[in-house]
Protein backbone atom coordinates (compact mmCIF):
# COMPACT_ATOMS: atom_id res chain seq x y z
CA UNK A 1 0.00 0.00 0.00
CA UNK A 2 2.77 2.42 0.90
CA UNK A 3 4.32 1.55 -2.47
CA UNK A 4 1.30 3.03 -4.30
CA UNK A 5 1.66 6.31 -2.40
CA UNK A 6 5.32 6.63 -3.35
CA UNK A 7 4.45 6.08 -6.99
CA UNK A 8 1.76 8.78 -7.06
CA UNK A 9 3.94 11.31 -5.31
CA UNK A 10 6.83 10.78 -7.72
CA UNK A 11 4.66 11.22 -10.80
CA UNK A 12 2.75 14.22 -9.42
CA UNK A 13 5.85 16.42 -9.02
CA UNK A 14 7.01 15.92 -12.63
CA UNK A 15 10.68 15.79 -11.58
CA UNK A 16 13.84 15.33 -13.68
CA UNK A 17 13.75 12.53 -16.27
CA UNK A 18 16.28 10.59 -14.23
CA UNK A 19 14.01 10.58 -11.20
CA UNK A 20 11.02 9.85 -13.39
CA UNK A 21 12.76 6.82 -14.82
CA UNK A 22 13.77 5.69 -11.33
CA UNK A 23 10.23 6.10 -10.08
CA UNK A 24 8.96 4.15 -13.06
CA UNK A 25 11.27 1.27 -12.28
CA UNK A 26 10.19 1.28 -8.63
CA UNK A 27 6.56 1.42 -9.64
CA UNK A 28 7.01 -1.43 -12.06
CA UNK A 29 8.68 -3.48 -9.37
CA UNK A 30 5.97 -2.69 -6.86
CA UNK A 31 3.23 -3.50 -9.35
CA UNK A 32 4.91 -6.75 -10.20
CA UNK A 33 5.11 -7.57 -6.53
CA UNK A 34 1.49 -6.74 -5.79
CA UNK A 35 0.19 -8.71 -8.76
CA UNK A 36 2.29 -11.64 -7.56
CA UNK A 37 0.69 -11.37 -4.13
CA UNK A 38 -2.77 -11.58 -5.63
CA UNK A 39 -2.22 -15.11 -6.96
CA UNK A 40 -2.97 -17.63 -4.16
CA UNK A 41 0.44 -18.34 -2.64
CA UNK A 42 1.32 -21.52 -0.80
CA UNK A 43 0.64 -20.79 2.91
CA UNK A 44 3.69 -21.24 5.11
CA UNK A 45 3.64 -22.90 8.54
CA UNK A 46 2.97 -20.53 11.39
CA UNK A 47 6.05 -20.08 13.60
CA UNK A 48 3.98 -20.37 16.78
CA UNK A 49 2.47 -23.67 15.62
CA UNK A 50 5.88 -24.95 14.60
CA UNK A 51 7.44 -24.08 17.96
CA UNK A 52 4.54 -25.59 19.88
CA UNK A 53 4.63 -28.83 17.92
CA UNK A 54 8.38 -29.30 18.31
CA UNK A 55 8.00 -28.65 22.04
CA UNK A 56 5.11 -31.13 22.23
CA UNK A 57 7.24 -33.75 20.51
CA UNK A 58 9.96 -33.31 23.10
CA UNK A 59 7.33 -33.56 25.85
CA UNK A 60 6.15 -36.94 24.54
CA UNK A 61 9.75 -38.11 24.52
CA UNK A 62 10.02 -37.03 28.17
CA UNK A 63 6.88 -38.96 29.11
CA UNK A 64 8.48 -42.12 27.66
CA UNK A 65 12.12 -41.85 28.66
CA UNK A 66 12.49 -41.26 31.52
CA UNK A 67 8.90 -40.95 32.81
CA UNK A 68 7.36 -44.26 31.74
CA UNK A 69 10.62 -46.03 32.58
CA UNK A 70 10.59 -44.65 36.13
CA UNK A 71 6.87 -45.30 36.57
CA UNK A 72 7.28 -48.93 35.53
CA UNK A 73 10.73 -49.33 37.09
CA UNK A 74 9.59 -48.34 40.56
CA UNK A 75 6.95 -51.07 40.43
CA UNK A 76 9.33 -53.99 39.89
CA UNK A 77 11.87 -55.51 42.30
CA UNK A 78 15.35 -54.03 42.62
CA UNK A 79 16.88 -56.95 40.69
CA UNK A 80 14.86 -56.06 37.58
CA UNK A 81 15.03 -52.26 37.66
CA UNK A 82 17.59 -51.81 34.90
CA UNK A 83 15.94 -54.38 32.66
CA UNK A 84 12.77 -52.28 32.67
CA UNK A 85 14.68 -49.05 31.99
CA UNK A 86 16.65 -50.76 29.23
CA UNK A 87 13.58 -52.26 27.56
CA UNK A 88 11.88 -48.86 27.50
CA UNK A 89 15.02 -47.04 26.31
CA UNK A 90 15.89 -49.45 23.52
CA UNK A 91 12.34 -50.09 22.30
CA UNK A 92 11.81 -46.33 22.12
CA UNK A 93 14.97 -45.93 20.03
CA UNK A 94 14.24 -48.94 17.82
CA UNK A 95 10.72 -47.78 16.95
CA UNK A 96 11.98 -44.25 16.27
CA UNK A 97 14.42 -45.63 13.69
CA UNK A 98 11.82 -47.91 12.11
CA UNK A 99 9.41 -44.98 11.99
CA UNK A 100 11.84 -42.97 9.90
CA UNK A 101 12.67 -45.96 7.69
CA UNK A 102 9.15 -47.10 6.78
CA UNK A 103 6.72 -46.56 9.66
CA UNK A 104 5.75 -42.99 8.87
CA UNK A 105 5.19 -43.81 5.23
CA UNK A 106 3.01 -46.83 5.95
CA UNK A 107 0.94 -44.96 8.55
CA UNK A 108 0.58 -41.50 7.05
CA UNK A 109 0.68 -41.62 3.27
CA UNK A 110 -2.16 -42.48 0.96
CA UNK A 111 -2.71 -46.16 0.32
CA UNK A 112 -5.73 -48.31 1.00
CA UNK A 113 -8.10 -48.15 3.97
CA UNK A 114 -5.71 -50.12 6.22
CA UNK A 115 -2.14 -49.40 5.12
CA UNK A 116 -0.50 -46.34 3.59
CA UNK A 117 2.07 -46.46 0.82
CA UNK A 118 5.84 -46.37 0.48
CA UNK A 119 6.30 -42.88 -0.99
CA UNK A 120 7.98 -41.58 2.18
CA UNK A 121 10.44 -44.44 2.80
CA UNK A 122 13.45 -43.01 4.68
CA UNK A 123 11.38 -39.79 4.84
CA UNK A 124 12.06 -39.34 1.15
CA UNK A 125 10.71 -36.01 -0.10
CA UNK A 126 10.24 -34.27 3.23
CA UNK A 127 13.24 -32.00 2.61
CA UNK A 128 14.64 -31.02 -0.77
CA UNK A 129 18.31 -30.06 -0.45
CA UNK A 130 18.40 -28.76 -4.05
CA UNK A 131 16.21 -25.74 -3.33
CA UNK A 132 16.14 -25.94 0.47
CA UNK A 133 12.37 -26.44 0.51
CA UNK A 134 10.42 -28.43 3.08
CA UNK A 135 7.34 -30.55 2.42
CA UNK A 136 4.23 -29.46 4.30
CA UNK A 137 1.63 -31.58 6.07
CA UNK A 138 -1.99 -30.70 6.71
CA UNK A 139 -3.46 -29.95 10.15
CA UNK A 140 -7.14 -29.61 11.02
CA UNK A 141 -7.58 -26.06 9.67
CA UNK A 142 -7.54 -24.92 6.08
CA UNK A 143 -4.43 -23.10 4.91
CA UNK A 144 -2.55 -23.93 8.11
CA UNK A 145 0.15 -26.41 7.18
CA UNK A 146 2.87 -27.82 9.39
CA UNK A 147 6.39 -28.76 8.33
CA UNK A 148 6.02 -32.43 7.54
CA UNK A 149 9.26 -33.16 9.40
CA UNK A 150 7.69 -31.85 12.60
CA UNK A 151 4.64 -34.05 12.06
CA UNK A 152 6.92 -37.04 11.41
CA UNK A 153 8.79 -36.46 14.66
CA UNK A 154 5.63 -35.85 16.70
CA UNK A 155 4.02 -39.06 15.45
CA UNK A 156 7.27 -41.00 15.89
CA UNK A 157 7.10 -40.44 19.64
CA UNK A 158 3.54 -41.81 19.67
CA UNK A 159 4.53 -45.02 17.92
CA UNK A 160 7.53 -45.42 20.20
CA UNK A 161 5.73 -44.87 23.51
CA UNK A 162 2.90 -47.21 22.47
CA UNK A 163 5.35 -50.07 22.01
CA UNK A 164 6.94 -49.24 25.38
CA UNK A 165 3.56 -49.35 27.16
CA UNK A 166 3.18 -53.05 26.31
CA UNK A 167 6.33 -53.91 28.27
CA UNK A 168 4.56 -53.42 31.61
CA UNK A 169 2.65 -56.68 31.14
CA UNK A 170 5.69 -58.87 30.53
CA UNK A 171 8.47 -57.41 32.71
CA UNK A 172 10.58 -59.38 35.19
CA UNK A 173 10.63 -62.54 33.03
CA UNK A 174 10.70 -61.68 29.33
CA UNK A 175 13.83 -62.24 27.27
CA UNK A 176 15.32 -59.00 25.92
CA UNK A 177 15.78 -60.37 22.40
CA UNK A 178 12.17 -61.59 22.40
CA UNK A 179 11.01 -58.07 23.29
CA UNK A 180 12.83 -56.63 20.29
CA UNK A 181 11.53 -59.24 17.83
CA UNK A 182 7.99 -58.88 19.15
CA UNK A 183 7.86 -55.08 18.94
CA UNK A 184 9.17 -54.96 15.38
CA UNK A 185 6.42 -57.31 14.18
CA UNK A 186 3.67 -55.78 16.31
CA UNK A 187 4.62 -52.21 15.37
CA UNK A 188 4.56 -53.07 11.67
CA UNK A 189 1.32 -55.02 11.58
CA UNK A 190 -0.71 -53.51 14.41
CA UNK A 191 0.46 -50.00 15.29
CA UNK A 192 0.94 -48.80 11.72
CA UNK A 193 -2.36 -50.02 10.24
CA UNK A 194 -4.40 -48.86 13.24
CA UNK A 195 -2.77 -45.43 13.14
CA UNK A 196 -3.52 -45.31 9.40
CA UNK A 197 -7.11 -46.48 9.88
CA UNK A 198 -7.85 -43.95 12.63
CA UNK A 199 -5.82 -40.90 11.70
CA UNK A 200 -4.95 -40.81 8.01
CA UNK A 201 -6.93 -38.39 5.86
CA UNK A 202 -5.88 -36.12 3.02
CA UNK A 203 -6.11 -32.94 5.14
CA UNK A 204 -8.66 -30.12 5.12
CA UNK A 205 -7.14 -28.37 2.10
CA UNK A 206 -7.91 -31.40 -0.08
CA UNK A 207 -11.63 -30.71 0.31
CA UNK A 208 -12.17 -27.94 -2.23
CA UNK A 209 -15.72 -28.54 -3.41
CA UNK A 210 -18.64 -30.63 -2.31
CA UNK A 211 -18.80 -32.74 -5.45
CA UNK A 212 -15.34 -34.15 -4.76
CA UNK A 213 -15.74 -34.74 -1.02
CA UNK A 214 -16.68 -38.39 -1.38
CA UNK A 215 -13.65 -39.05 -3.54
CA UNK A 216 -11.34 -37.40 -0.97
CA UNK A 217 -13.05 -39.27 1.88
CA UNK A 218 -12.40 -42.52 0.07
CA UNK A 219 -8.64 -42.00 0.41
CA UNK A 220 -8.81 -41.79 4.24
CA UNK A 221 -8.27 -44.60 6.75
CA UNK A 222 -11.05 -47.08 7.47
CA UNK A 223 -12.05 -45.82 10.92
CA UNK A 224 -11.61 -42.16 9.99
CA UNK A 225 -14.13 -42.65 7.16
CA UNK A 226 -16.50 -44.27 9.59
CA UNK A 227 -16.40 -41.11 11.72
CA UNK A 228 -14.58 -42.55 14.75
CA UNK A 229 -13.27 -39.85 17.10
CA UNK A 230 -9.84 -40.39 18.63
CA UNK A 231 -8.10 -37.14 19.46
CA UNK A 232 -4.73 -38.41 20.68
CA UNK A 233 -4.81 -42.19 20.68
CA UNK A 234 -7.38 -44.00 22.82
CA UNK A 235 -7.63 -46.74 20.22
CA UNK A 236 -4.30 -46.30 18.41
CA UNK A 237 -2.18 -46.08 21.56
CA UNK A 238 -3.89 -47.36 24.69
CA UNK A 239 -6.31 -50.09 23.62
CA UNK A 240 -3.79 -51.22 21.04
CA UNK A 241 -0.99 -51.54 23.63
CA UNK A 242 -3.15 -52.71 26.55
CA UNK A 243 -4.61 -55.68 24.71
CA UNK A 244 -1.21 -56.64 23.24
CA UNK A 245 0.15 -56.55 26.79
CA UNK A 246 -2.53 -58.86 28.14
CA UNK A 247 -1.93 -61.39 25.35
CA UNK A 248 1.74 -61.30 26.32
CA UNK A 249 0.96 -61.87 29.99
CA UNK A 250 -1.09 -64.96 29.05
CA UNK A 251 1.56 -66.37 26.73
CA UNK A 252 4.54 -65.75 29.01
CA UNK A 253 2.84 -67.11 32.09
CA UNK A 254 3.15 -65.87 35.63
CA UNK A 255 6.36 -64.73 37.28
CA UNK A 256 7.96 -67.27 39.60
CA UNK A 257 6.41 -66.83 43.04
CA UNK A 258 3.33 -64.99 41.75
CA UNK A 259 0.57 -65.32 44.33
CA UNK A 260 2.94 -66.89 46.88
CA UNK A 261 5.83 -64.50 47.37
CA UNK A 262 5.64 -60.75 47.85
CA UNK A 263 6.42 -59.22 44.44
CA UNK A 264 6.42 -55.72 45.89
CA UNK A 265 7.23 -52.44 44.12
CA UNK A 266 10.78 -51.51 45.06
CA UNK A 267 10.39 -47.73 44.91
CA UNK A 268 7.05 -45.99 44.85
CA UNK A 269 9.03 -42.76 45.06
CA UNK A 270 10.29 -43.38 41.53
CA UNK A 271 6.84 -44.46 40.45
CA UNK A 272 5.47 -41.16 41.75
CA UNK A 273 8.17 -39.17 39.93
CA UNK A 274 7.45 -41.16 36.78
CA UNK A 275 3.69 -40.66 37.00
CA UNK A 276 4.14 -36.93 37.57
CA UNK A 277 6.45 -36.55 34.58
CA UNK A 278 3.99 -38.60 32.54
CA UNK A 279 1.28 -36.09 33.48
CA UNK A 280 3.59 -33.23 32.49
CA UNK A 281 4.56 -34.80 29.18
CA UNK A 282 0.96 -35.71 28.38
CA UNK A 283 0.24 -32.03 27.69
CA UNK A 284 2.39 -32.46 24.59
CA UNK A 285 0.70 -35.75 23.75
CA UNK A 286 -2.88 -34.47 24.00
CA UNK A 287 -2.74 -30.73 23.39
CA UNK A 288 -0.08 -31.31 20.73
CA UNK A 289 -2.53 -33.58 18.92
CA UNK A 290 -4.43 -30.45 17.89
CA UNK A 291 -1.40 -29.97 15.57
CA UNK A 292 -1.73 -26.20 16.05
CA UNK A 293 -1.43 -23.79 18.95
CA UNK A 294 -5.11 -22.89 18.82
CA UNK A 295 -8.39 -23.18 20.73
CA UNK A 296 -8.61 -26.92 20.19
CA UNK A 297 -5.17 -27.27 21.79
CA UNK A 298 -6.29 -25.07 24.68
CA UNK A 299 -9.34 -27.28 25.25
CA UNK A 300 -7.25 -30.44 25.09
CA UNK A 301 -4.72 -28.89 27.47
CA UNK A 302 -7.26 -28.00 30.14
CA UNK A 303 -9.11 -31.30 29.78
CA UNK A 304 -5.86 -33.23 30.18
CA UNK A 305 -5.08 -31.28 33.32
CA UNK A 306 -8.56 -31.48 34.87
CA UNK A 307 -9.55 -35.06 34.04
CA UNK A 308 -6.32 -36.33 35.57
CA UNK A 309 -6.93 -34.50 38.83
CA UNK A 310 -10.49 -35.88 38.91
CA UNK A 311 -9.20 -39.41 38.38
CA UNK A 312 -6.64 -39.05 41.19
CA UNK A 313 -9.39 -37.98 43.59
CA UNK A 314 -11.80 -40.67 42.41
CA UNK A 315 -9.27 -43.51 42.71
CA UNK A 316 -7.98 -42.26 46.06
CA UNK A 317 -11.46 -41.82 47.56
CA UNK A 318 -12.68 -45.19 46.37
CA UNK A 319 -9.55 -46.92 47.64
CA UNK A 320 -9.83 -45.15 50.99
CA UNK A 321 -13.47 -46.23 51.39
CA UNK A 322 -13.09 -49.78 50.07
CA UNK A 323 -9.61 -50.78 51.26
CA UNK A 324 -9.22 -48.58 54.31
CA UNK A 325 -6.21 -46.52 53.27
CA UNK A 326 -5.50 -44.04 50.47
CA UNK A 327 -2.20 -45.12 48.87
CA UNK A 328 0.45 -43.26 46.89
CA UNK A 329 0.44 -46.02 44.28
CA UNK A 330 -3.33 -45.55 44.02
CA UNK A 331 -2.98 -41.80 43.42
CA UNK A 332 -0.28 -42.34 40.80
CA UNK A 333 -2.32 -45.07 39.10
CA UNK A 334 -5.38 -42.81 39.16
CA UNK A 335 -3.41 -40.10 37.39
CA UNK A 336 -2.38 -42.47 34.60
CA UNK A 337 -5.94 -43.84 34.31
CA UNK A 338 -7.31 -40.32 33.94
CA UNK A 339 -4.68 -39.42 31.36
CA UNK A 340 -5.41 -42.53 29.33
CA UNK A 341 -9.17 -41.99 29.35
CA UNK A 342 -9.00 -38.29 28.42
CA UNK A 343 -6.64 -39.05 25.52
CA UNK A 344 -9.26 -39.85 22.85
CA UNK A 345 -11.50 -37.15 24.33
CA UNK A 346 -8.98 -34.33 24.86
CA UNK A 347 -10.10 -31.86 22.17
CA UNK A 348 -13.34 -33.73 21.46
CA UNK A 349 -15.20 -32.98 24.70
CA UNK A 350 -15.93 -29.90 26.77
CA UNK A 351 -15.26 -29.24 30.44
CA UNK A 352 -18.24 -31.36 31.65
CA UNK A 353 -16.75 -34.26 29.70
CA UNK A 354 -13.39 -33.82 31.42
CA UNK A 355 -14.96 -33.94 34.90
CA UNK A 356 -17.00 -37.04 34.05
CA UNK A 357 -14.37 -38.96 32.09
CA UNK A 358 -11.68 -38.33 34.71
CA UNK A 359 -13.85 -39.42 37.64
CA UNK A 360 -15.24 -42.48 35.87
CA UNK A 361 -11.80 -43.56 34.65
CA UNK A 362 -10.46 -43.49 38.21
CA UNK A 363 -13.21 -45.82 39.41
CA UNK A 364 -13.26 -48.12 36.37
CA UNK A 365 -9.50 -48.64 36.32
CA UNK A 366 -9.40 -49.27 40.09
CA UNK A 367 -11.79 -52.12 39.39
CA UNK A 368 -9.60 -53.09 36.42
CA UNK A 369 -6.56 -53.70 38.63
CA UNK A 370 -8.51 -55.43 41.43
CA UNK A 371 -11.80 -57.18 40.56
CA UNK A 372 -11.23 -57.60 36.84
CA UNK A 373 -7.62 -58.70 37.38
CA UNK A 374 -8.78 -61.51 39.65
CA UNK A 375 -11.25 -62.64 36.99
CA UNK A 376 -8.66 -62.63 34.21
CA UNK A 377 -6.09 -64.60 36.24
CA UNK A 378 -3.12 -63.46 34.17
CA UNK A 379 0.04 -61.94 35.63
CA UNK A 380 -0.34 -58.62 33.81
CA UNK A 381 2.51 -57.47 36.01
CA UNK A 382 2.09 -53.68 35.93
CA UNK A 383 -1.60 -53.65 34.96
CA UNK A 384 -1.25 -52.45 31.39
CA UNK A 385 -4.60 -54.00 30.52
CA UNK A 386 -6.39 -52.80 33.66
CA UNK A 387 -5.22 -49.21 33.21
CA UNK A 388 -4.45 -48.65 29.53
CA UNK A 389 -6.86 -50.96 27.71
CA UNK A 390 -9.72 -50.42 30.14
CA UNK A 391 -9.03 -46.68 30.45
CA UNK A 392 -8.72 -46.44 26.66
CA UNK A 393 -12.00 -48.29 26.07
CA UNK A 394 -13.82 -46.15 28.65
CA UNK A 395 -12.36 -42.97 27.20
CA UNK A 396 -13.16 -43.93 23.60
CA UNK A 397 -16.79 -44.72 24.41
CA UNK A 398 -17.28 -41.69 26.68
CA UNK A 399 -15.80 -39.48 23.95
CA UNK A 400 -18.73 -40.52 21.76
CA UNK A 401 -21.14 -39.35 24.45
CA UNK A 402 -19.49 -36.16 25.71
CA UNK A 403 -18.68 -34.96 22.19
CA UNK A 404 -22.37 -33.99 22.08
CA UNK A 405 -22.89 -30.20 22.01
CA UNK A 406 -25.79 -30.73 24.44
CA UNK A 407 -23.23 -32.11 26.95
CA UNK A 408 -20.76 -29.28 26.37
CA UNK A 409 -18.79 -30.98 23.59
CA UNK A 410 -17.63 -29.34 20.36
CA UNK A 411 -19.06 -31.96 17.99
CA UNK A 412 -16.93 -32.84 15.01
CA UNK A 413 -16.36 -31.58 11.47
CA UNK A 414 -19.15 -32.98 9.30
CA UNK A 415 -18.27 -31.13 6.10
CA UNK A 416 -14.61 -30.44 5.41
CA UNK A 417 -15.42 -28.15 2.46
CA UNK A 418 -17.27 -25.62 4.60
CA UNK A 419 -15.69 -26.78 7.90
CA UNK A 420 -19.17 -27.21 9.36
CA UNK A 421 -19.33 -28.77 12.81
CA UNK A 422 -22.10 -31.17 13.79
CA UNK A 423 -22.95 -34.27 15.80
CA UNK A 424 -24.79 -37.35 14.59
CA UNK A 425 -26.51 -38.06 17.93
CA UNK A 426 -25.36 -39.89 21.07
CA UNK A 427 -26.50 -43.37 20.00
CA UNK A 428 -25.02 -43.03 16.51
CA UNK A 429 -21.64 -41.68 17.68
CA UNK A 430 -21.42 -44.19 20.53
CA UNK A 431 -22.04 -47.01 18.06
CA UNK A 432 -19.26 -45.73 15.80
CA UNK A 433 -16.90 -45.51 18.80
CA UNK A 434 -17.82 -49.04 19.89
CA UNK A 435 -17.07 -50.39 16.41
CA UNK A 436 -13.67 -48.65 16.42
CA UNK A 437 -12.91 -50.11 19.86
CA UNK A 438 -13.98 -53.60 18.77
CA UNK A 439 -11.96 -53.55 15.57
CA UNK A 440 -8.87 -52.32 17.44
CA UNK A 441 -9.16 -55.02 20.13
CA UNK A 442 -9.50 -57.86 17.63
CA UNK A 443 -6.81 -56.53 15.29
CA UNK A 444 -4.15 -56.01 17.97
CA UNK A 445 -4.98 -59.28 19.75
CA UNK A 446 -4.48 -61.33 16.59
CA UNK A 447 -1.30 -59.52 15.55
CA UNK A 448 0.12 -59.71 19.09
CA UNK A 449 -0.58 -63.43 19.31
CA UNK A 450 1.25 -64.10 16.04
CA UNK A 451 4.12 -61.75 16.93
CA UNK A 452 4.71 -63.43 20.31
CA UNK A 453 4.57 -66.87 18.67
CA UNK A 454 7.20 -65.85 16.13
CA UNK A 455 9.45 -64.44 18.85
CA UNK A 456 8.92 -67.64 20.85
CA UNK A 457 9.91 -69.80 17.88
CA UNK A 458 12.99 -67.72 17.14
CA UNK A 459 14.49 -67.11 20.58
CA UNK A 460 11.96 -68.17 23.25
CA UNK A 461 9.88 -65.66 25.21
CA UNK A 462 11.11 -66.28 28.75
CA UNK A 463 14.46 -66.29 30.45
CA UNK A 464 15.41 -69.47 32.34
CA UNK A 465 14.15 -70.01 35.87
CA UNK A 466 17.66 -69.48 37.23
CA UNK A 467 18.02 -66.18 35.36
CA UNK A 468 14.63 -65.03 36.55
CA UNK A 469 15.53 -65.76 40.18
CA UNK A 470 18.83 -63.96 39.85
CA UNK A 471 17.10 -60.98 38.27
CA UNK A 472 17.24 -59.71 34.72
CA UNK A 473 19.63 -56.87 35.55
CA UNK A 474 22.51 -59.25 36.16
CA UNK A 475 21.43 -62.14 33.94
CA UNK A 476 20.34 -60.15 30.86
CA UNK A 477 22.34 -56.95 31.11
CA UNK A 478 25.35 -57.72 33.32
CA UNK A 479 24.87 -54.82 35.74
CA UNK A 480 22.91 -53.95 38.84
CA UNK A 481 20.81 -50.89 39.60
CA UNK A 482 21.89 -50.31 43.17
CA UNK A 483 25.17 -50.74 45.01
CA UNK A 484 24.21 -51.28 48.63
CA UNK B 1 31.60 -59.40 82.27
CA UNK B 2 28.28 -59.68 80.51
CA UNK B 3 27.12 -59.18 76.91
CA UNK B 4 23.81 -57.36 76.75
CA UNK B 5 21.88 -57.82 73.48
CA UNK B 6 18.72 -55.76 73.27
CA UNK B 7 16.20 -55.74 70.41
CA UNK B 8 14.25 -52.50 70.56
CA UNK B 9 11.91 -50.29 68.57
CA UNK B 10 13.94 -48.29 66.02
CA UNK B 11 12.71 -44.90 67.22
CA UNK B 12 13.85 -45.71 70.78
CA UNK B 13 17.52 -45.96 69.84
CA UNK B 14 18.41 -42.40 70.79
CA UNK B 15 16.70 -42.64 74.19
CA UNK B 16 18.40 -45.94 74.98
CA UNK B 17 21.80 -44.62 73.94
CA UNK B 18 21.44 -41.59 76.21
CA UNK B 19 20.28 -43.71 79.13
CA UNK B 20 23.22 -46.08 78.73
CA UNK B 21 25.67 -43.18 78.59
CA UNK B 22 24.23 -41.82 81.85
CA UNK B 23 24.58 -45.32 83.36
CA UNK B 24 28.30 -45.20 82.55
CA UNK B 25 28.30 -47.59 79.60
CA UNK B 26 30.97 -46.34 77.23
CA UNK B 27 30.43 -48.27 74.01
CA UNK B 28 27.67 -49.67 71.86
CA UNK B 29 27.21 -51.61 68.61
CA UNK B 30 23.99 -51.05 66.65
CA UNK B 31 22.53 -53.23 63.88
CA UNK B 32 19.35 -52.78 61.85
CA UNK B 33 17.50 -56.08 61.95
CA UNK B 34 14.14 -57.60 61.06
CA UNK B 35 12.24 -60.12 63.08
CA UNK B 36 9.02 -61.12 64.72
CA UNK B 37 7.71 -61.99 68.17
CA UNK B 38 4.34 -61.49 69.75
CA UNK B 39 3.77 -58.28 67.83
CA UNK B 40 1.93 -59.17 64.65
CA UNK B 41 3.10 -57.80 61.28
CA UNK B 42 0.99 -55.67 58.97
CA UNK B 43 -0.53 -56.00 55.51
CA UNK B 44 0.53 -53.94 52.52
CA UNK B 45 -1.73 -53.38 49.55
CA UNK B 46 -0.37 -52.65 46.07
CA UNK B 47 -3.35 -52.17 43.74
CA UNK B 48 -4.96 -55.64 43.74
CA UNK B 49 -2.07 -57.45 45.47
CA UNK B 50 -2.11 -57.79 49.25
CA UNK B 51 1.03 -58.91 51.07
CA UNK B 52 1.43 -59.76 54.76
CA UNK B 53 4.66 -58.35 56.12
CA UNK B 54 5.48 -60.29 59.28
CA UNK B 55 9.16 -59.45 59.65
CA UNK B 56 9.23 -56.03 61.25
CA UNK B 57 12.18 -53.66 61.35
CA UNK B 58 13.91 -53.45 64.75
CA UNK B 59 17.21 -52.20 66.12
CA UNK B 60 19.62 -54.59 67.82
CA UNK B 61 22.09 -53.06 70.25
CA UNK B 62 25.00 -54.95 71.76
CA UNK B 63 27.21 -53.85 74.60
CA UNK B 64 29.53 -55.55 77.07
CA UNK B 65 29.51 -54.34 80.69
CA UNK B 66 31.25 -55.31 83.91
CA UNK B 67 29.28 -57.48 86.34
CA UNK B 68 28.72 -54.59 88.75
CA UNK B 69 27.33 -52.36 85.95
CA UNK B 70 24.85 -54.98 84.74
CA UNK B 71 21.79 -54.12 86.87
CA UNK B 72 22.05 -50.36 86.19
CA UNK B 73 22.48 -50.96 82.46
CA UNK B 74 19.52 -53.34 82.21
CA UNK B 75 17.37 -50.90 84.16
CA UNK B 76 18.44 -48.04 81.88
CA UNK B 77 17.61 -49.93 78.68
CA UNK B 78 14.28 -51.18 79.96
CA UNK B 79 13.10 -47.76 81.13
CA UNK B 80 14.22 -45.98 77.99
CA UNK B 81 12.89 -48.52 75.47
CA UNK B 82 9.53 -49.04 77.05
CA UNK B 83 6.16 -47.94 75.57
CA UNK B 84 4.01 -50.54 77.40
CA UNK B 85 2.75 -51.88 74.07
CA UNK B 86 3.42 -55.24 72.42
CA UNK B 87 6.56 -54.95 70.32
CA UNK B 88 8.85 -53.15 72.77
CA UNK B 89 11.48 -55.87 72.32
CA UNK B 90 13.65 -58.08 74.52
CA UNK B 91 16.97 -58.00 76.33
CA UNK B 92 19.32 -60.99 76.45
CA UNK B 93 22.28 -61.33 78.77
CA UNK B 94 25.13 -63.79 78.51
CA UNK B 95 28.52 -64.23 80.09
CA UNK B 96 31.67 -63.04 78.35
CA UNK B 97 34.95 -64.87 78.99
CA UNK B 98 37.41 -62.29 77.87
CA UNK B 99 37.70 -58.82 76.32
CA UNK B 100 40.84 -57.40 74.72
CA UNK B 101 41.41 -53.84 73.52
CA UNK B 102 43.25 -54.13 70.23
CA UNK B 103 45.22 -50.86 70.47
CA UNK B 104 46.73 -51.35 73.95
CA UNK B 105 46.37 -55.02 74.67
CA UNK B 106 44.46 -54.34 77.91
CA UNK B 107 42.19 -57.19 78.96
CA UNK B 108 39.12 -57.72 81.20
CA UNK B 109 37.25 -54.79 82.78
CA UNK B 110 40.08 -52.44 81.81
CA UNK B 111 39.33 -53.04 78.18
CA UNK B 112 35.66 -52.04 78.44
Amino acid sequence: MSGAQVKTAALGKRPLPFLLALAGVIAALLLAQSSHAQTPAMPMPNKGDTAWMMMSTALVLLMSVPALGLFYGGLVRTKNMLSVLMQVFVVFSLITVLWCVYGYSVAFTQGNAFFGGFSRLFLNGTFNPADGSFALAGTFSKGTPLYELVFVAFQATFAAITCCLILGSIVERVKFSAVLIFVVIWFTFSYLPIAHMVWYFAGPDAYTDASKSDAVNATAGYLWRMGALDFAGGTVVHINAGVAGLIGAFLLGKRIGYGREALKPHSLTMTMIGASLVWFGWFGFNAGSALEANGSAALAFLNTYLATACAVLAWTSAEWILKGKPSMLGAASGAVAGLVAITPAAGNVGIPGAFAIGALAGLICLWGVTGLKRLIKADDSLDVFGVHALGGISGALLTGIFNAPSLGGPGSVQDWVTMTMGYPGIAAQLFIQAKAVGITIVWTAVVALIAYKIADLLVGLRVTEEEEREGLDISSHGESAYDY
Amino acid sequence: MKLITAVIRPFKLEAVREALTEAGVSGLTVTEVKGYGRQKGHTELYRGAEYVVDLLPKIKIETVVSDRQLETALEAIQQAARTDKVGDGKIFVCAIEQVLRIRTGEIGDDAL
